[in-house]
């Protein structure tokens, strides 16, 4: 039914000021270097480049539109002034992220109910358990996620593996070697940088803003 | 802990690869940076040990290609090797074979080194200590003390600790020389489920203090089953092993439902083994 055409993973901009963030620019790189090998994700560094953080729904909707711009346009008879291309080659933009995101959909004041609404409704999310997390749960308890479950899709991990990017942090503040769970060009990145050092940790304003975001 | 008064450890992983995953990669990475922690110890070395075909576990490739792909997975490693001797022997060796094996080549390899090793400073400088040596050797603070040999332990995880309770699996006087001799590091989630596992054993309860727990907190559950059965669901297995690997086995075709039907209808070797001892 499906066909994945492309994976974007989008940084979030440094002015979401969450804790031990290291900076836009090396989240960038490091997710650059880690996609390397990778021959249909890509990083994409619109949204750390903003001047400030901005809702994912202004993210989902800045990608669909450049999804569109890029398509082929076709020159009928309006001789290129309207774009009109068959409703079925549209790709459709996705949001992909772990079940505790989906969760986060719960916490007040944290996601506006309009964009809960437009993600679900115009864009469709696509959301992979995690151990400890219910998506089915979190769907039935929320009247704007059930009307549109059929545009949430769960994703069951066949291989369940509970790394996290905090786990990685701490291990690497703990001197402990993280080899295997990351690329080894992403490994050399963060040693070169001096990042996630016991002393590099930035004690960033821990009270979150709005909506949340995955390691 | 001075360095020079610290053992040094090689870390020894046997078993079947059947492929190789990034999670028995990292029960090096843990086992190194645990026992290292610990202060008294210097894990030098790891080794992969690829078990022989004649083990005859189903769905086990030929150990040529087990062995290419642990090599390209420890590709990059600057301090973890595979080693082809236990997959070259003709017949199924039993582990602590495999781990005698490596000890003694440890010694036989200590033994040389001392005799040619290097020593610090010019020539001139050499014939100085050996001179100083002779002259002082009651005073034994100066003479300096003679490399102790690395000693191999075995790594794993709980569900090896765990087989030694499988009937004829293994021999009762293999486990007690495994723990008694050279000790096991066992990397595992379920800490307190490994420690009942040991207190409820006599022979592994005596070496308990050979035995080594090491607590993985995050669940990596990462086995070479479950990545055999994505791959004849042709579900990806990017990320669970190393790039080098995946392009392998996809390049050689080496898992589909047929490779999965190998060996099977056939006796594990282990448990041939003890049904031939007990009828000799």
């Amino acid at each position: 039914m499906y066909q994945v055409i492309g994976g974007i993973i989008s940084p979030v901009n440094d002015g979401y000021r969450k804790q031990d963030l290291v900076a836009a620019h090396h989240r960038v790189a490091m997710a650059r270097l880690a996609l390397q090998t990778s021959d249909w994700v890509q990083v994409d560094p619109w949204e750390s480049e903003q001047v400030q953080w901005m809702e994912t729904v202004k993210v989902l909707r800045h990608h669909h539109s450049e999804l569109l711009r890029s398509l082929p346009q076709t020159e009928g008879q309006d001789h290129g002034r309207a774009r009109s291309v068959a409703p079925t080659a549209v790709p459709e933009l996705k949001l992909l992220c772990g079940a505790d995101v989906l969760k986060t959909f719960q916490t007040p004041n944290l996601w506006k109910d309009a964009h809960i609404q437009e993600i679900v409704e115009k864009f469709g999310v696509v959301c992979v358990s995690r151990t400890g997390h219910n998506p089915k749960e979190y769907i039935s308890g929320s009247p704007i996620l059930h009307r549109y479950q059929h545009n949430i899709h769960l994703v069951r991990e066949p291989v369940q593996n509970e790394l996290s990017s905090t786990y990685i942090r701490r291990a690497l503040s703990q001197g402990r070697s993280v080899k295997y769970l990351l690329p080894d060009a992403v490994i050399s990145y963060i040693k070169d940088h001096n990042l996630y050092t016991r002393d590099s940790s930035w004690k960033g304003s821990s009270t979150q803003r709005n909506e949340g975001k995955t390691d | 802990m001075e360095n020079s008064e610290k053992t040094e450890v090689v870390l020894l992983a046997c078993g079947s690869f059947n492929p190789i995953t990034n999670m028995h990669l990292r029960l090096f990475e843990l086992a190194k940076d645990y026992m290292n922690e610990t202060g008294k110890y210097r894990v030098i070395k790891g080794i992969i040990s690829p078990v022989g075909d004649a083990y005859k576990k189903k769905g086990l490739i030929s150990a040529h290609h087990r062995v290419i792909m642990a090599e390209l997975a420890t590709k990059n490693s600057e301090w973890v090797e595979v080693d082809t001797w236990e997959s070259l022997q003709k017949e199924w060796v039993e582990t602590a074979k495999v781990l005698r094996h490596h000890q003694e080549k440890l010694e036989a390899g200590s033994c040389d080194h001392q005799q040619d090793s290097p020593m610090p400073g010019k020539p001139g400088q050499k014939r100085k200590w050996v001179e100083q040596r002779q002259d002082f050797s009651q005073k034994k603070l100066l003479e300096p003390k003679p490399k102790d040999v690395p000693k191999v332990k075995l790594l794993c995880g709980a569900d090896l600790l765990e087989s030694f309770a499988v009937p004829n699996l293994w021999k009762s006087e293999d486990i007690t020389q495994i723990v008694e001799d050279y000790g096991l590091i066992c990397i595992t989630r379920a800490g307190n489920d490994a420690q009942k596992f040991i207190y409820e054993s006599d022979a592994l309860w005596k070496h308990r203090n050979n035995i080594h727990l090491v607590n993985e907190w995050i669940t990596n559950d990462i086995s070479s089953t479950k990545i055999r059965r994505a791959l004849r669901r042709g579900q990806s297995i990017r990320y669970l092993v190393p790039d080098l690997v995946q392009e392998y086995i996809e390049k050689h075709d080496l898992y589909n439902c047929e490779s999965e039907e190998k060996n099977v209808g056939v006796i594990l070797a282990p448990l041939q083994r003890q049904v031939a001892d007990a009828n000799s």
